[in-house]
């Protein structure tokens, strides 16, 4: 008997857990849509995680999990309610949460659970809130990350990232930000920062600057599932449809980046046989899907240069040509010195490294504390046999990095050229 | 939900008066404020003299002190406010971002603490 228990409460941590992650989005979507209130909503949904624990380690599950912890959640905000100092009976939100309850308890069948997550995501990445926070805030009520993995994803204290979420979660509130899918006039600007909030979830899982790896590429994949989400969301969308794409074409080649002592390996020298096909398919399906619809963004152009690295059989044989003028278009839709650095790279490949020198020039100012311009320019040099020049600028460029990987690669190179 | 947006610029960062730039600068302010009533978000709302006019204030052991000049020295000053009543922070941010100096300056939009 003693082990029954014990396997019905294993059983029932499990099914918890793979509910944290696959239904706290939906959960805390449909909690908000009633409380108005998101700390308030997440502090119910665990209040009702917790009663899940003892009840099905008991019980056994019930029929819809997920309903049952929905129908919990909202009577523990009854109760939060009715304790609260300034407790008024005849508020909206609490004769709401009664009847949804009465509901509930006449009816035979659990009711659905109304998705409400694009009006989530879209008040997690509200521009009123930091970049980090918008990333960590989504992570947290999207994916259901624990604020632990959140913390350890950005080397953060867990601490320091609970107090984070938690001055976010205040900020919703006391100031107004609307639980609300945005009108119109705004929907692209503001689909624009969901969308850069999953690609920096992507990239941060990507660029791996600090950090354990394995946990890294477990924020890719979030991201990526995020991505997915979204396009489910607003299916249709080409800017949606790009980001995925182009995520999906970035991480195909996460296998050929890294060597066995976790060195960082060039684009020229990956081993294009570990490229993962079935992610590079994916991607470009969607691309050209997205591009068929005939409204270019800066995530397309980003995915279809992505596509023309996955396409090409080996680094010399990449049309460089077209990832120029690719890189031109992107600068010219979203302004940044950082397309004209990669797309002086390019350059250094389809015209030379003296005419890539040439085209560094008008970024040189602005970029001047920008670990990447100082390694691209001292490859340029190398490669075009100025070989003093170059390991000055290997130095500089060793002198910003920020992680090892990426010095000692930096620092190898200056060896050869010495 | 009320806002208090306040309206910050450095002295000179706007059209001075007498020049051509300063009859649409305060035609701006007058058609935001116009569209502010007319959206009936509009609670209140004043321009300030500049801080060479303030005088700071506070009351240490019963006794009040008194400075001259504003309580702290920035680079933008506090040059009026306007106070709304909004759905939410989107609607506020859309009615702040029609304040003129704003083009300038800066508005820091702050929720009015609910004590009710």
């Amino acid at each position: 008997m003693a082990s029954d228990a014990a396997g019905q409460d294993a059983s029932a941590r499990e099914a918890i857990e793979a509910l944290a992650r696959a239904d706290t989005g939906r959960l805390l979507g449909a909690l908000l849509r009633d409380i108005r209130n998101l700390q308030m909503a997440e502090d119910c949904l665990q209040d009702a995680m917790e009663s899940a624990l003892v009840h099905w380690s008991r019980n056994g599950l019930p029929a819809s999990p997920a309903g049952w912890v929905l129908q919990t959640a909202r009577r523990k905000a009854i109760d939060r309610i009715r304790r609260a100092r300034n407790f008024d009976r005849k508020s909206e939100q609490y004769g709401h949460l009664i009847a949804l309850d009465q509901q509930a308890r006449e009816s035979e069948e659990p009711a659905d659970i109304p998705d409400e997550r694009l009006r989530l995501i879209f008040t997690c990445c509200h521009p009123a809130l930091e970049s980090k926070t918008r990333v960590a805030l989504t992570l947290r009520t999207l994916c259901g990350l624990t604020t632990r993995e959140i913390a350890r994803a950005f080397v953060d204290s867990p601490e320091a990232m609970a107090q984070r979420l938690v001055r976010a979660r205040h900020k919703i509130t006391r100031a107004g930000i609307p639980f609300e899918i945005p009108d119109p006039a705004r929907w692209d600007e503001r689909l624009n920062s969901v969308l850069s909030v999953i690609y920096l979830t992507f990239n941060e899982g990507h660029s791996a600057t600090e950090g354990a790896r394995p946990l890294r590429d477990e924020l890719c994949l979030e991201a990526i599932r995020l991505g997915r989400l979204m396009l489910e969301l607003a299916p249709g969308n080409a800017e949606c449809e790009g980001v995925l794409a182009l995520m999906l074409l970035t991480h195909a080649r996460a296998a050929a980046r890294f060597d066995d002592q976790a060195r960082l390996i060039p684009l020229d020298r990956q081993d294009r046989g570990l490229w993962a096909p079935e992610r590079i398919e994916e991607g470009r399906q969607l691309l050209d899907r997205a591009l068929a619809r005939a409204r270019p963004g800066p995530f397309q152009i980003q995915a279809a240069i992505a596509a023309l690295h996955a396409e090409a059989p080996n680094h010399a044989c990449t049309d460089w040509r077209q990832i120029v003028l690719l890189y031109e278009a992107l600068h010219g839709l979203a302004g940044n010195p950082v397309y004209l650095l990669n797309r002086a790279v390019a350059l250094s490949f389809a015209a030379g490294p003296e005419q890539a020198l040439a085209a560094l020039g008008a970024i040189e100012a602005e970029l001047d504390d920008y670990q990447p311009f100082h390694a691209a320019r001292a490859d340029f040099l190398r490669r075009a046999g100025r070989h003093e020049e170059a390991g000055q600028s290997y130095r500089r460029a060793i002198a910003l990095s920020a992680n090892d990987s990426e010095r000692q690669f930096l620092a190898e190179r200056l060896d050869g050229i010495a | 939900m009320k806002y208090l947006a306040l309206i910050y610029a450095a002295p000179g960062a706007g059209p001075d008066y007498g020049t051509p730039e300063f009859g649409p600068y305060m035609d701006g302010y007058r058609k935001a404020t116009e569209t502010y009533r007319r959206d009936g978000v509009l609670l209140g709302g004043e321009a300030l003299q500049d801080t060479s006019t303030a005088t700071t204030v506070r009351v240490r052991n019963g006794k009040t002190e008194t400075m001259d000049g504003p309580f702290a020295e920035t680079k933008e000053q506090l040059g009026g406010f306007y106070l709304f009543d909004c759905a939410n922070l989107d609607e506020a941010i859309r009615y702040a971002a029609m304040i003129p100096s704003a083009e300038h300056g800066s508005v820091e939009i702050r929720p009015i603490m609910d004590v009710g």
